[in-house]
């Protein structure tokens, strides 16, 4: 007898390795751009930001994709919410257990990952309907795409604004730093550009593989 | 899934693996965050007084132990409990030798972009403000949050005149913020050019919070004595 | 706790910390739903509404909590408890007024999950508002909210006939607008002072 009615797709590096760059959640699927913007003042800021959205994402992945045959699809979107909102009360008292000034930086918006489109959507989309092994991957990948999308605008937002990264001077004592970076508006900028370099390398590639038409969708 | 017996009612078949779903998920997400609660509880309750002791000591140079106390309704000072309110809370520091150092007192108020917070150590005997941190600010990164480290601005706080008036309920001279450059009086703070408005506001908040509490803080003095010199902690 | 005089409070949530500009909450219906001026209108509405509702959930809950003693079921409970309570309106208008359903309706869903709506909840909870301050600053909120999707969509109306290069157009332009919106609301600030 062989199991070819229950196919399963196997464990592929590929669940992992998409997050990072293909489908990054925050460059290609513009997704969860509440703290994208407002805690990438600085290079701290962000990777903690990152991490902790990683852990709620990966967590989340796992209890949901474990319940997956337990959770009736009517009430699915109601326990996603619990799950979350409960994995992110955890990450919001550990990081007050670790550090008081980290979690007074990062303030509300630590609560408010809840609220991150790409967590509920990553369990809807694929965690309530892959193995956990997938899931965690799949969690892991995004989550890191996420913090590696946090990195690169909180890395430039605090050299340009306060000429420094993770607290380091860069230059010398003559550079006088941009606080436009540090501010709101600095932060809509940098994103801007950044997702600019994207489209432009996307086109490009387009371009290479011969399918002229590199547009923005 | 289901015993024979249960399906007779579509309804309720239908519905119930959703209770099951829902009330189980509850239950085990609420048992998680109980649990973390309980688990991280001392170590924040650690950090949160560790922060409050390293702004006391900041603002009242000498102390290196502190307690806290609350203004009661009858208007006297006691020792701060589990659960009294933090607007009518003090910090008195003590110095090595059991000595008073002065009292840290909290005030806050709208600045340029948000609430300003800050903590000032008001010394008795001499009757002046002797130290000032910003407990928390929003101001505009280069400009307004100069208040938190402008060393010029800063030394407004290290001799501010608080002195109490002959009747003892208001003071002599009230706190009041000058152009920057035009500090005459020991009772003016000095602003920051280009931060006006963050500095005018940490002035407020000293001229607000001095007001009403340093005529019962030095009319109540006795209240901060240490009975006897206990451990530092608390 | 908070002694802010309710100008101030209004003055601050709508301009001064605009909550899209400055906070950088609800950004996905801003970029989303910022294209047409007509949507934009409504949606804001519907935000002012939905706000005004979670403030009054969030401060009966924040109370419960206090009462009972179980902080740590704060963000859990307003985020089930919210987004019943919008359920629940959702299906009452729909009963009662169907032109109001029609205009608001298929905006509410989508708000519920909108980071703005938390975060207000969880600002003035923070900020210790009483009943009518935090009724006053959840309009604020919605005011600002929707002032700064009004604005952006009349300067992406316009954007549609400007010719800029394919590569610009969609998310990162509007990024740019927004960064030079937020300057400008940079203006406002100290009128809360």
């Amino acid at each position: 007898m062989t199991s070819v009615d229950r196919v399963q797709p196997a464990v592929s590096a590929d669940d992992f390795i998409k997050g990072l760059w293909r489908e990054n959640p925050v460059f290609v699927q513009v997704l969860g751009m509440c703290p994208v913007l407002a805690v990438t003042n600085s290079g701290i800021n962000a990777l903690a930001m990152g991490l902790a959205t990683t852990f709620v994402l990966v967590l989340s992945n796992t209890l949901v994709s474990l319940l997956r045959r337990a959770i009736p699809r009517q009430v699915r979107i109601a326990t996603f919410i619990l799950i979350i909102a409960s994995f992110v009360t955890v990450v919001d008292y550990l990081i007050q257990a670790l550090s008081l000034e980290l979690h007074r930086a990062l303030g509300a918006f630590i609560s408010l990952i809840v609220v991150n489109c790409l967590i509920l959507g990553r369990a809807e989309a694929f965690a309530s309907k892959n193995t956990v092994l997938r899931s965690i991957l799949d969690g892991l990948g995004m989550g890191l795409g996420f913090t590696f999308a946090l990195l690169c605008l909180g890395g430039v937002r605090e050299i340009l604004g306060s000429g420094a990264l993770f607290g380091i001077a860069l230059f010398p004592a003559g550079f006088q730093p941009w606080i436009v970076m540090l501010l709101p508006s600095g932060g809509f900028f940098t994103l801007g550009l950044w997702l600019l370099l994207f489209n432009y390398l996307r086109a490009r590639r387009l371009e290479e593989r011969g399918e002229a038409q590199g547009v923005v969708p | 899934m289901q015993a024979p017996g249960q399906t007779d009612n579509p309804l309720r078949a239908a519905s119930w693996p959703m209770y099951r779903a829902l009330v189980g998920v509850g239950m085990l997400c609420g048992l998680l965050i109980v649990s973390v609660y309980v688990l991280t509880l001392p170590a924040i309750t650690r950090n949160e007084t560790r922060a409050l002791q390293q702004a006391v000591f900041q603002v009242l140079p000498g102390a290196v132990a502190r307690t806290s106390f609350v203004l009661t309704a009858a208007g006297h000072f006691r020792e701060a409990a589990e659960g009294d309110d933090p607007a009518r809370m003090v910090h008195a520091g003590y110095t090595a030798e059991g000595q008073l150092a002065g009292i840290a007192i909290e005030g806050r108020a709208m600045g340029y972009q948000d609430v300003i917070r800050i903590l000032y150590g008001y010394a008795p005997q001499q009757q002046v403000v002797v130290g000032m941190q910003v407990l928390a600010s929003k101001e505009t990164p280069g400009l307004g949050d100069r208040i938190e480290k402008d060393a010029g601005f800063r030394a407004n706080f290290t001799a501010l005149d608080v002195t109490l008036a002959a009747d003892g309920v208001s003071l002599e001279h009230p706190v009041e913020a000058v152009k920057n450059g035009t500090r005459t009086a020991p009772w003016q703070i000095d602003g920051i050019t280009g931060a006006t408005i963050s500095s005018s506001a940490v002035a407020g908040i000293l001229n607000r919070s001095s007001a009403q509490w340093i005529p019962v803080i030095h009319q109540r003095q006795a209240d901060f004595m240490r009975p006897e010199a206990t451990d530092d902690q608390r | 706790m908070s002694g802010d005089p309710l100008w101030s409070i209004f003055l601050n949530a709508s301009l001064v910390n605009n909550f899209v500009l400055a906070y950088f909450l609800g950004i996905c219906p801003f970029l989303g739903v910022s294209g047409k001026l007509v949507t934009a209108t409504r949606m804001g509405g519907a935000v002012c509404f939905v706000m005004l509702v979670s403030s009054l959930c969030a401060y009966g809950i924040h109370h419960l909590l206090v009462a009972i003693n179980a902080p740590y079921l704060q963000l859990i409970s307003f985020i089930v408890v919210i987004a019943s309570t919008v359920q629940l309106v959702e299906m009452f208008i729909k009963k009662t007024s169907p032109t109001l359903f029609r205009a608001l309706g298929i905006f509410l869903p989508l708000i519920t999950t909108n980071c703005a709506i938390l975060g207000l909840a969880l600002f003035q909870t923070n900020k210790g508002y009483d009943l009518l301050q935090s009724l006053v600053y959840a309009l604020g909120a919605g005011v600002g909210f929707t002032l700064a999707l009004v604005l952006m969509a009349g300067i992406r109306e316009k954007l549609e006939l400007a010719s800029v290069p394919d590569m610009v157009r969609g998310t990162a332009l509007t990024l740019m607008v927004a960064g030079v919106l937020s300057l400008a609301f940079m203006g406002f600030a100290g009128l809360g002072a």
